[in-house]
């Protein structure tokens, strides 16, 4: 056995991250011809920590994102078919083609949006996790932030208010070293973002995050605790990404080849493989079988954005209260 | 049955029957019971003016008393909203906006629209505002306009504690999100209120007064002062309309816009500075849409372009006056 998971959620985390994967490098193809408007902020390389995160979470558990949302909103169960058609601008998107990539949400599935506010989500998930607390339900609420979100005054007010309150909220840092094209190394004061926990009287702690099975089983500690009634968890993700802050981020700031050493040793699909086929759980076939089935489930998701219709000019007017 | 009571007590009384009504109601806010972890009285304080003293033992649990972190519990209570509360927030004083604007604006007003329609907000966020306390630059200003830009959100200017009660349990009812702005001078303004519930819908003026020669609009706190200069300048044989448009967002364009064309005439009264400003958005409305039926020049009355003064004597020049009010009503009249 390599962690609790048994075969069908081995199975279900792999497809997870292949669909991350498959997601964001079709997208990172694809922006680069230009016919995908606006800004995208790829997630690739940090796959293991929103499924290790969000395999605990059911719908009724709500987490924030942040402009690096596509993952989490995989992980959570939002619809890659409609989040394709939304970053392609059209009307059959999850936002209906109005919010785009920085903005996909789907509230049925507990999704409360990627967010394209540095920092905004974790006041959201500390009411999304009172009202939990006030219902009784057991719910939770995860909010996902950056290394640099880290250094927002939101975020440390959230942090106060989820002790002061006893709230069911975890607090996930993705220390992916850059926020933007700065070092976290420069722009956050401390050694670690999980050394800030103790100053807001919650654990904190500090979590490989391109081992799956390292963050699943950090997530499950932390996410049972909270449902049990004892408080918030600052979990800090070591991660990297793949890609620039956005597409079209030529990264003169990262060292050469740092990229490509990642993917090469410390890949999450990778290790995710290499362990589940050793201990014999799994075979190469089935998880060949999956990254198939993912890469034909893109591939529609890509043929059917493109021929999907735009917004019409009636839908410019409509989801406000009122329009002048 | 109505008796007499205050714009706070009318407020509190809407609170707490809407928290019986609904469970999903609650309250939170700096010091909205007071005594949190001290080893005094619970509900100390009830607010820092006692708008909702009483509340926390009425209803256990519902009334929770924050950290000084405007950004962390007005965001707190937009995701309450946006998972089945109907969380009613409270901004001490509107000035503070500045530290938690992006939970108002980016966020919540956002949500509805840029998630395609498949999000609801249901979230109010009470705060007080407005010159005359000797409160200064940071603690009197009178910010509605400001609110009133952003499309997404709501935005109610009650002047009297009818009104009070009234719109804020359609406040509290609305699915969007609300900006609740409580002149802090009126809080102990006396007023008839029926004891029982209701809602007043947004976007219908009150039509305080009606007259054939000029018509006022006026908001919050000016309304009286309106009310007050137009008994005078009828007293002079002017007849005013006085209009309250209750909301500034959504607005009741109609009324205001019917009443220019019976009387050609139109001042506007706002406590906000005047660029920008809802007296600027008013004339615009009628210079746009009944120009035709203008017999004047539009007159606003407004505070000056400058931060409110301390100094009881520059505070009481920054406020516009019953005085100013006539004085331009009277020179819309004869104008020729």
């Amino acid at each position: 056995m390599t962690s609790t998971l048994n075969r069908e959620g081995l199975l279900k985390a792999y497809r997870t991250m292949r669909t991350i994967r498959e997601f964001e490098e079709r997208v990172h193809a694809d922006f680069a011809t230009g016919e995908i408007p606006g800004f995208v902020h790829l997630y690739a390389g940090e796959e293991a920590s929103a499924t290790g995160v969000c395999m605990h979470l059911d719908r009724k558990d709500y987490i924030a994102s942040t402009h690096r949302g596509h993952g989490h909103c995989i992980a959570k169960g939002v619809d890659p078919v409609g989040m394709m058609a939304e970053i392609w601008g059209k009307a059959t998107g999850t936002c209906k083609g109005k919010g785009g990539s920085m903005h996909i949400a789907d509230l049925s599935v507990g999704m409360l949006g990627a967010n394209g506010i540095v920092g905004g989500g974790g006041p959201l998930i500390c009411g999304t996790a009172l009202a939990g607390k006030l219902r009784g339900d057991r719910s939770v609420g995860v909010c996902f932030f950056g290394d640099g979100a880290s250094n927002q005054g939101t975020i440390f007010e959230a942090m106060n208010l989820a002790t002061v309150w006893n709230l069911p909220a975890i607090f996930v840092a993705e220390n992916n070293g850059y926020a933007e094209a700065t070092s976290s190394n420069y722009s956050v004061a401390c050694d670690n973002i999980a050394d800030r926990a103790s100053a807001f009287g919650m654990p904190g702690v500090i979590v490989d995050g391109f081992d799956f099975f390292a963050v699943h089983e950090a997530a499950g500690e932390a996410i049972e605790r909270a449902r049990n009634g004892g408080g918030p968890t600052l979990l800090e993700v070591k991660v990297s990404r793949y890609y620039g802050h956005f597409e079209g981020d030529q990264q003169r700031y990262r060292a050469a080849g740092e990229v490509q050493a990642l993917r090469e040793t410390r890949d999450c699909l990778l290790q995710f493989r290499r362990r589940v086929t050793a201990s014999g759980e799994i075979t190469e076939a089935q998880l060949d079988a999956i990254d198939a089935e993912v890469k034909a489930l893109i591939d529609d998701s890509v043929a059917k954005a493109k021929a999907d219709p735009k917004p019409a000019a009636a839908d410019l007017m409509t989801d406000v209260y009122v329009s002048y | 049955m109505a008796r007499k009571i205050t714009y706070q007590q009318a407020i509190n009384e809407a609170l707490d029957q809407e928290m019986s009504r609904d469970p999903s109601v609650i309250v939170m806010g700096e010091d909205n019971a007071g005594g949190a972890g001290a080893p005094g009285e619970e509900d100390a304080w009830g607010g820092v003016l006692g708008v909702t003293k009483g509340l926390f033992h009425k209803h256990p649990g519902r009334v929770l008393d924050t950290p000084i972190s405007e950004s962390g519990f007005i965001g707190a209570a937009v995701g309450a909203a946006c998972n089945g509360l109907r969380p009613v927030a409270e901004l001490m004083f509107v000035d503070f906006m500045g530290v938690c604007l992006d939970q108002i604006f980016n966020q919540a007003a956002k949500f509805k629209y840029m998630f395609g329609g498949k999000a609801q907000t249901p979230v109010v966020i009470r705060t007080m505002y407005g010159a005359g306390f000797r409160a200064a630059a940071q603690h009197s200003q009178c910010l509605y306009n400001v609110f009133t830009h952003i499309p997404g959100l709501k935005v109610v200017v009650p002047s009297n504690p009818y009104d009070a009660k009234g719109l804020l349990i359609q406040a509290i009812r609305d699915n969007d999100p609300v900006i609740f702005m409580e002149h802090k001078v009126l809080y102990t303004m006396q007023g008839e209120v029926p004891e029982e519930s209701y809602a007043i819908p947004f976007g219908e003026a009150n039509v305080l007064r009606e007259g054939d020669d000029v018509t006022i609009v006026a908001f919050g706190r000016m309304v009286n002062f309106a009310s007050e200069a137009a008994a005078a300048a009828q007293k002079k044989g002017v007849h005013c309309e006085v209009i309250d448009p209750r909301t500034t967002s959504p607005l009741d364009e109609d009324t205001i816009l019917e009443s220019v064309e019976k009387t050609g005439r139109l001042v506007v009264v706002d406590e906000s500075n005047p660029r920008c400003s809802m007296a600027s958005d008013i004339a615009g409305l009628v210079a746009q849409k009944a120009f035709g039926a203008l017999k004047a020049p539009i007159e606003l009355v407004t505070a000056p372009h400058v931060p409110v003064p301390f100094s009881d004597a520059l505070e009481d020049l920054y406020v516009p006056s019953v005085a100013r009010i006539e004085a331009a009503i009277i020179k819309a009249k004869e104008y020729k």
